[in-house]
């Protein structure tokens, strides 16, 4: 008769994941039992509390996990220093974009539509509104998508990295369907980023299957062990390996938003509520992109020694996605005149740069990747965090065709994206725009900020790796990127403000009442599916500089000096994410 | 040392905080923004005053501390380092600058009283504070960099200061730009001073290359040399690059002290002295130093002679003395004690020359003519008094501060390097000459505005002292260009201290003996200072200029350095520019103008590859993933990677 052993569970190291999930999971049961009064502040307060759980957990963990690093539940999480140095990262870039998130700033309205299942348009729509209803789910949305992030990276074993793919992406492509206003162009982002990423998922899983029929094991130290042992039953047919492995990667790449599987990058981080875009942005960038690290390089540790070619393909593949992003994003991002587009295409040059680093295979890459993350998602969060507080202000409607009594009630109206309608805000916002140029300088890598480290780091990951063309190339690339970033900046600083009354544009119909049915094109392209809007009136509209109730003000005052300090003063950063790179991923 | 070494940061983070608070406090700390100033410099100046008591405390060879603030970066072989080194050197900087500067701080109060822009005026003072200080206590060519720049800001700034609102402020702002501008000239030196080093010795750290500077080819310690020759000149207004400091008194007069007199453009001095194993392994570059000196403290002397602007005679002698101390620089060991002596000595009696001067023009209603001064020593009993002992003192005549420092350098210059008696015959002979033409300006100056049997003022004059926040400052700089010579120079007591720095000189002989030398400069100092007291105390000073002789008339338009620069600098480089833009607009921008539009046309391709269809999207990734599975094929069929993976 065989006993029932009890597995041996480091519960420990699983704490910073069960933390911030098993609160997602309160926070259901928060929108079940609590008021719908104290619902909104309880959910904010459990979110933060949680992720600052998470964070403090990872920061316990640090010291031993660097002395060794830990498999738990059979390799199901497996925590090297580089996964808990990913876990904290997302702990506490999410912390600073759920305080974005959180803030309903001075009109009172936060980004979110009252009850995003109403369909735009109807009166169950002006009901919800007018009823003063609130999407609090969100909160654990965040939760759990933030939960499926820490889990991407810590894991050995490809099919629990799927569902953590899943368990972060469902609430995302939620999330993105939930704004507040232009809530047709938020609910086509999220059908296309769900449509596309059910697409890359199952690449991925497809990927996991080619493996598991090369190697028999879906966990990737075990196939790295195995190859290097022999005596696999398709020893001769790497190609799977090579085949799976590329479209595990595929599946990657399409999260990191690496061109050519970019595509869903400008729409959903236009369509998507800008706090929203801001969370995903940097969590998602993080996640992706550290897993991506940990399949190539526990794949390379046994393919690297049996076959080199193999090797030699991967980082080829790897070479030419990041020649590719890089090109997309800055050549596209440079015609672009919209803020949040210009954003996206930015995020997509950092995939690029990022992937340069990578493509090096070296494993100091590890500690450079983490500080590049770092510097990338808090000057993400802060710039969307700026975003949010750029309004449009109705100055002036004449209503309908018989131009009657002009309006000048002064509501505050959906965020002025477009890059034209930011001239002067330097005038008008001064701390404001320093914050936000500062956010530019960094992702442009301008010294003395946090993206000059970032970027070079990066780089000498890749010269380190003999790849020293591809470190000129991404130092080319980042010149045009310059170019971009400081057209804003001018734009910013430089350009005076046309005079408040004079019409700045005709504004989409939907800003008509807040969410009152119809998408207006966003700035540039993507318009092919959208409902043609409703034009009934047309009004003026000025610019406003909204002030915000305090978490996104603090959100972006922690990043801007986050962003200095780790550009002037990086080097304790530096040191803790160099302990990172000891271990193999 | 090590207990209190921790302060050292503070003797720059009070200034600095202090222009941070008033820079960015704006109108709010206007009512109170002054007095912040001069306790943030007065700050700095009681921690560099506990530094030196310690350091005197501490057994001479252990006076040199380095103290590492932080790593900025480090990465691959690349690592910069930021730290203070903390010697007597650097100290006896430190005290010239944080106690003088706090001297002319309170002075400023009461200069600047009527400005609205006070507070500016302080917090750009602050900022020049912080910056000299971080200039003098780099522990590497790169944070001595980050001081020069600053300096040179702040001295802009400065210069710049009355930019609106006077009648003078277009050439204000002029003045300031020409700094500006020859001071960037210099720049490009030090820069590529440290571009050779780190291509050589791999380092930019006093610590790593002073040691190493004996090791250098003399080819390269040579080419260092120069071009940090080349740095110092900018910033000391030496020959050629010395054309903008008799502009740059456009600025308040006690910024004229702190700055152009005692304290920055002494710095190319002190990056001498610092550098000093690096010139002593180039005697080429010595020899360049030696000669840039002397012939700039004729230059200077020569041009003091002629001007009628108080400030302008008194930067002319700036640059006269500078001289001196650039050619004690180039004579190795033996000159660099004498060099940062004079420097400390010239640094008082010349800030208490240009504050008297102040004084002068606030009694006068800003009037700057000396010929129309005259007399004043009954209304500006005090300013004539401290004054006269700058006078005195800048003169050499013993036992007044200037004597002690200047002869030394003069004894100096005529002790024979390598055994060359004509070197030392030629050096010295300029130097005891220089002495000579210097008490001819100084009482030439002196005596036009405080002697004269008859004031030639302009209506409406009713000259009073300042209140004692202005004659305060004046009195202990006089005090100190009395006594201070005579206190660090008898027994050789400065030279001690600064032996750990410099090392130690061998004594070696003069072409002539030590007595004569005094005794023959003595001389012609006293005969300088009596034609120049018959022709302007005894004869009548004319109002107007007399057109005077051609010598005058050179030395009056600055012996046509303007000009001089117009035609060599100026007229060719326009000829060049202008072929550049020929060449820039129709060969360049027509060639590279094909970028941006490629740029555009690309981004328009891919704008419409962005089309909004789901489906496109799902086609492109399909796409995506065969480039992808192409790519790896075609790695296997040509074989090879994309350069060495691991």
């Amino acid at each position: 008769m065989t006993t029932f052993v009890p597995p041996e569970i480091d519960w420990l190291a699983l704490a910073p994941l069960l933390v911030v999930l098993g609160a997602g999971v309160v926070g259901i049961l928060v929108e079940a039992f609590v008021p719908a009064r104290a619902r909104r502040t309880t959910q904010i307060v459990l979110t933060l509390a949680a992720l600052a759980g998470g964070f403090a957990v990872v920061a316990v963990l640090w010291p031993q996990i660097v002395a060794q690093p830990v498999q738990v539940l059979g390799g199901s999480v497996t925590l090297t220093p580089f996964a808990l140095g990913t876990q904290g990262l997302v702990a506490a870039l999410a912390f600073l974009g759920v305080l974005v998130v959180a803030d309903r700033t001075s009109t009172g309205q936060d980004a979110f539509a009252p009850s995003a299942s109403a369909v735009p348009g109807t009166s169950y729509e002006d009901l919800a509104r007018r009823s003063g209803l609130e999407q609090t789910e969100i909160y654990p949305l965040l939760l759990f998508a933030a939960g499926g992030m820490m889990l991407f990276a810590s894991t050995d074993d490809l099919i629990v990295m799927f569902i953590a793919l899943e368990v972060l992406s469902l609430p995302l492509y939620v999330l993105c369907a939930t704004a507040r206003r232009r809530r047709l162009l938020s609910q086509e982002a999220a059908a296309k980023y769900f449509l596309l990423g059910a697409f890359a998922s199952a690449l991925f899983i497809f990927g996991v299957a080619l493996i598991y029929g090369f190697a028999g094991t879906v966990r990737l130290l075990v196939i790295a062990q195995r190859v290097q042992q022999g005596g696999l039953p398709l020893e001769g047919m790497t190609v799977l390996l090579v085949a799976g492995v590329l479209l595990v990667t595929v599946g990657l790449l399409f999260k990191v938003g690496a061109v050519p599987f970019h595509a869903w990058t400008p729409d959903v981080y236009t369509g998507a509520p800008t706090p929203i875009t801001g969370f995903m942005a940097a969590c998602t960038k993080v996640a992706a992109v550290a897993a991506l690290v940990v399949v190539l390089y526990r794949i390379t540790i046994g393919v690297g020694a049996v076959s080199p070619e193999t090797m030699q393909q991967l980082q080829a593949v790897i070479v030419v996605v990041a020649v590719l992003t890089m090109a997309v994003g800055t050549v596209v991002g440079s015609v672009q005149s919209d803020v949040k587009r210009l954003l996206a295409y930015s995020s997509i040059a950092h995939a690029g740069f990022l992937l340069v680093g990578v493509a090096g295979f070296r494993p100091e890459v590890q500690a450079s990747t983490l500080f590049y993350l770092l510097a990338y998602g808090v000057a993400t969060i802060g710039a969307f965090g700026v975003v949010t507080l750029v309004r449009e202000r109705r100055v002036g409607a004449t209503s309908g065709e018989d131009n009657g009594p002009v309006e000048d009630d002064g509501v505050v109206l959906g965020e002025a994206t477009e890059i034209a309608q930011w001239a002067g805000l330097g005038r008008k916002a001064p701390w404001l725009t320093a914050a936000f140029a500062l956010f530019l300088l960094s992702m442009a890598g301008i010294p003395l900020t946090a993206g000059f480290i970032a970027k070079f780091g990066a780089f000498s990951g890749a010269t380190n790796g003999g790849l020293w063309w591809l470190a000129v190339l991404g130092v080319l690339a980042s010149v045009v990127a310059v170019a971009f970033y400081l057209r804003l900046l001018v734009v910013m600083v430089f350009r005076r403000a046309d005079d408040e009354t004079v019409p700045e544009r005709v504004p989409d119909a939907e800003d008509l009442g807040e969410g009152a049915g119809a998408s207006g094109a966003p700035a540039g392209v993507g318009t092919a599916t959208l409902v043609t809007p409703q034009v009934t009136a047309s009004q003026q509209v000025a610019v406003t500089v909204v002030r915000s109730r305090g978490p996104a003000a603090v959100a972006i005052a922690v990043c801007a000096v986050v962003t200095v300090i780790l550009g002037v003063f990086p080097s304790p950063v530096l040191g803790l994410v160099e302990q990172a790179s000891k271990f193999v991923p | 040392m090590n207990d209190v070494i921790g302060l050292a940061p503070w003797l720059v983070g009070f200034p600095l905080i202090g222009a941070a608070v008033l820079l960015l406090g704006g109108r709010a700390t206007d009512r109170w923004g002054h007095w912040l100033g001069v306790a943030a410099s007065a700050a700095s100046a009681v921690v560099a005053f506990i530094l030196m008591f310690r350091m005197i405390g501490t057994p001479p060879e252990e006076r040199a501390v380095d103290h590492g603030l932080w790593t900025w970066l480090s990465a691959g072989g690349l690592d910069v380092d930021l730290g203070l080194r903390l010697d007597p050197l650097s100290l006896t900087f430190v005290m010239l600058v944080t106690f003088v500067g706090t001297l002319i701080h309170v002075y400023s109060v009461a200069y600047m009283d009527h400005d609205v822009d006070r507070r500016r005026f302080f917090a750009y003072l602050n900022l020049f504070v912080a910056a000299m200080l971080t200039l003098v206590l780099a522990d590497s060519y790169l944070l001595l960099f980050v001081g020069w720049e600053g300096v040179g800001v702040a001295s802009y700034l400065l210069i710049g200061f009355w930019d609106t609102g006077r009648p003078s402020a277009r050439e204000n702002a002029v003045a300031a730009k020409k700094a500006f501008v020859m001071n960037r000239v210099g720049d490009m030196g030090l820069i590529a001073a440290m571009a050779i080093l780190f291509a050589t010795v791999g380092s930019v750290s006093f610590a790593d290359v002073l040691p190493a500077a004996g090791g250098l080819s003399e080819t390269t310690a040579t080419a260092v040399g120069l071009c940090l020759l080349l740095a110092a000149c900018g910033k000391s207004a030496q020959f050629p690059l010395q054309a903008w400091l008799g502009d740059a008194m456009a600025g308040p007069t006690p910024v004229s002290a702190l700055i152009h007199a005692a304290t920055m453009v002494t710095a190319g001095v002190y990056l001498m002295v610092r550098s000093g194993p690096i010139l002593e392994a180039a005697p080429t570059a010595q020899l360049v130093v030696v000669v840039v000196g002397a012939v700039t403290l004729l230059f200077g002397a020569v041009v003091g002679t002629a001007k009628d602007d108080i400030k302008k005679a008194l930067a002319a002698s700036t640059m006269s003395q500078i001289g001196y101390m650039m050619l004690a620089a180039g004579l190795g060991p033996a000159g660099y004690a004498f060099a940062i002596f004079h420097l400390l000595t010239h640094g008082f009696f010349k800030a208490g020359l240009f504050l008297g001067a102040g004084s002068v023009m606030h009694a006068m209603g800003d009037q700057t003519d000396m010929r129309r001064f005259g007399g004043l020593s009954r209304f500006l009993p005090i300013t004539w008094i401290t004054m006269g002992l700058g006078w005195l003192a800048i003169l050499g005549i013993p036992p007044f501060s200037g004597f002690w420092s200047k002869d030394g350098i003069i004894e100096a210059a005529f002790v024979p390097v390598d055994g060359q008696p004509w070197r030392a015959w030629v050096f010295g002979s300029v130097a005891v000459l220089g002495a000579a033409i210097t008490a001819f300006y100084m009482t030439r100056l002196f005596f036009m505005t405080f002697g004269g049997r008859r004031p030639r003022w302009t209506e409406n004059q009713h000259p009073h002292e300042g209140s004692p926040l202005m004659w305060w400052p004046l009195v202990f700089l006089g005090v100190g260009s009395a006594a201070l010579g005579a206190v660090l120079g008898i027994g050789g007591t400065f030279t001690t201290w600064l032996e750990p720095v410099v090392g130690h000189a061998e004594h070696h002989e003069p072409v002539l003996p030590v007595p004569a030398i005094i005794t023959v400069t003595l001389v012609l100092v006293v005969l300088g200072a009596a034609l120049a007291f018959r022709m302007y105390a005894v004869a009548l000073v004319p109002e107007e200029a007399p057109r005077g002789s051609f010598l005058t008339r050179a030395a009056r338009k600055d012996l046509y350095q303007d000009a001089a620069n117009e035609t060599l600098v100026v007229l060719p480089a326009h000829g060049v520019a202008r072929l550049v833009q020929v060449g820039d607009r129709d060969v360049v921008d027509r060639g590279w103008g094909v970028l941006p539009l490629a740029v555009s046309w690309f981004g328009a391709m891919f704008r419409k590859a962005q089309t909004g269809y789901v489906r496109s999207y799902a086609a492109g990734m399909a796409g995506g993933v065969l480039v992808i599975a192409v790519v790896a094929w075609l790695v296997i069929q040509l074989g090879g990677g994309l350069g060495g993976a691991q």
